[in-house]
């Protein structure tokens, strides 16, 4: 049972991380989490002021951005091309697959944006306490993104137009995240974190039963 | 091979509101074979899904010990790995010795999975199952894609595989040359 888990857990990182035709990376919203930060002083003008007082709320919409880019790749594929089911046979429990998903997820998603955070600090002006402070918020906040991903994943995986409205139905989900991750940097937010590591929890408590049980239903 | 048995009790089987099929029973042992015909639509899938445990009965139950291996139109193969690794991934999950000769994939092995022809798909979701090493084979459609050559090929490795104990259950249209087969009509079990 637990060297089927392992098997399955190099086999869902290997594919999240290389990507491949028709899946791309993990290097993909890593480069888009990144390019956000590039353009946004385009935008606004090159005021660090006012760059640092707004760019980590830009590198929380960029990091909640980059966790949909790859939401169609996350369970769709092998929903359809009967995976889940050889699984089930062998008596393995979705839930458990999803929760062995989920840490795959954030491991090629959640640690490469918090090793381009540092980069993304820099085009936008912020200083090293908030650096500090983004990076402790990815750390907490991520797990959450990548729970509430693969949850939203799981429900769309029967659907046609699945990767629209996946998007669709993750941002609104993620918005504790959002709010706590970003307000966490405001002057004496750092009760912030305590809130995102809260909603991540719990994010992740629900996730594994929430996918399951859709996968589950997909198949009637 | 351990001994191993399937046995369904009074299925019933409904899609949507509509009931395919009804008052279905029956019991198989180690070494037998059991055909489903019947015309498309009839419900033969939903019939190995259900035995399969993957749908859920609208009435009755299924019983089986012994393991169980399915291999439908699906070959649950990743495309875009070579064919070697994607068949070494379920080894790795299922503890199953080396790959059997009986489908000639030799010759594949490197070769992306999304690259194959759905013969050579077929037949590697065949070599899937036979490495598997459950006792009881669910085929839905097993010869859909096989030329006569490799159609009598897998119909050798079911009877190899019902002479070491196992148990095969086999949705199909087309005819099938396995000694002793038992067949169900499903038209019979229709409301």
């Amino acid at each position: 049972m637990s060297g089927a888990i392992w098997a399955i857990f190099c086999r869902d990182l290997g594919l999240l991380l290389r990507g491949s035709v028709g899946r791309g990376g993990a290097l993909l919203p890593l480069l888009f989490f990144v390019v956000v930060a590039m353009i946004y002083p385009f935008a606004v003008g090159p005021d660090a002021k006012l760059l640092a007082r707004t760019g980590a709320g830009v590198i929380w919409v960029a990091a909640l951005l980059a966790a949909i880019l790859p939401l169609d790749r996350l369970v769709e594929p092998d929903v359809e091309a009967g995976m889940f089911d050889q699984w089930a046979l062998r008596g393995l429990s979705e839930e458990v697959l999803l929760l062995v998903r989920i840490f795959a997820h954030w491991l090629s998603f959640g640690l490469p944006l918090m090793l381009a955070a540092p980069i993304s600090a820099v085009l936008l002006s912020l200083d090293g306490a908030q650096l500090r402070i983004i990076e402790i918020g990815l750390l907490l906040g991520t797990p959450g993104l990548a729970a509430i991903g693969v949850t939203i994943a799981a429900i769309t995986s029967g659907l046609r137009a699945g990767t629209a409205l996946g998007g669709l139905l993750a941002i609104p989900l993620t918005v504790p995240l959002l709010i706590f991750g970003a307000g966490s940097l405001q002057p004496q937010g750092e009760g912030g974190l305590y809130l995102l590591a809260a909603a991540s929890i719990a994010a992740l408590a629900i996730a594994p039963f929430a996918g399951a049980g859709a996968i589950r239903a997909g198949r009637e | 091979m351990q001994p191993c048995r399937l046995a369904a009790h009074d299925l019933a089987c409904r899609r949507g509101d509509r009931l395919l099929l009804r008052g279905m029973s029956f019991e198989l042992a180690s070494g037998d074979a059991l055909q489903l015909g019947g015309p498309n639509g009839i419900g033969k899938s939903s019939l190995i899904r259900m035995l399969a445990g993957l749908l859920r009965p609208y009435h009755g139950h299924v019983e089986h010990s012994g393991g169980l291996a399915l291999s439908d139109e699906r070959a649950a193969l990743d495309p875009h790995r070579p064919l070697g690794e994607a068949l070494a991934f379920w080894r790795r999950i299922d503890g199953a010795g080396p790959p059997s000769a009986d489908f000639g994939l030799e010759d594949l092995l490197d070769v992306p999975v999304r690259f194959l022809s759905t013969g050579q798909r077929k037949r590697a979701a065949l070599a899937r199952l036979a490495a598997s090493g459950a006792g009881v084979w669910l085929l839905d459609e097993p010869l859909n894609g096989l030329d006569t050559h490799w159609g009598a090929a897998a119909q050798a490795a079911i009877e190899a595989h019902r002479a070491r104990g196992g148990i095969a259950v086999i949705a199909s249209h087309q005819p099938l040359d396995l000694l002793g087969l038992r067949t169900i009509q499903l038209l019979e079990y229709q409301p």
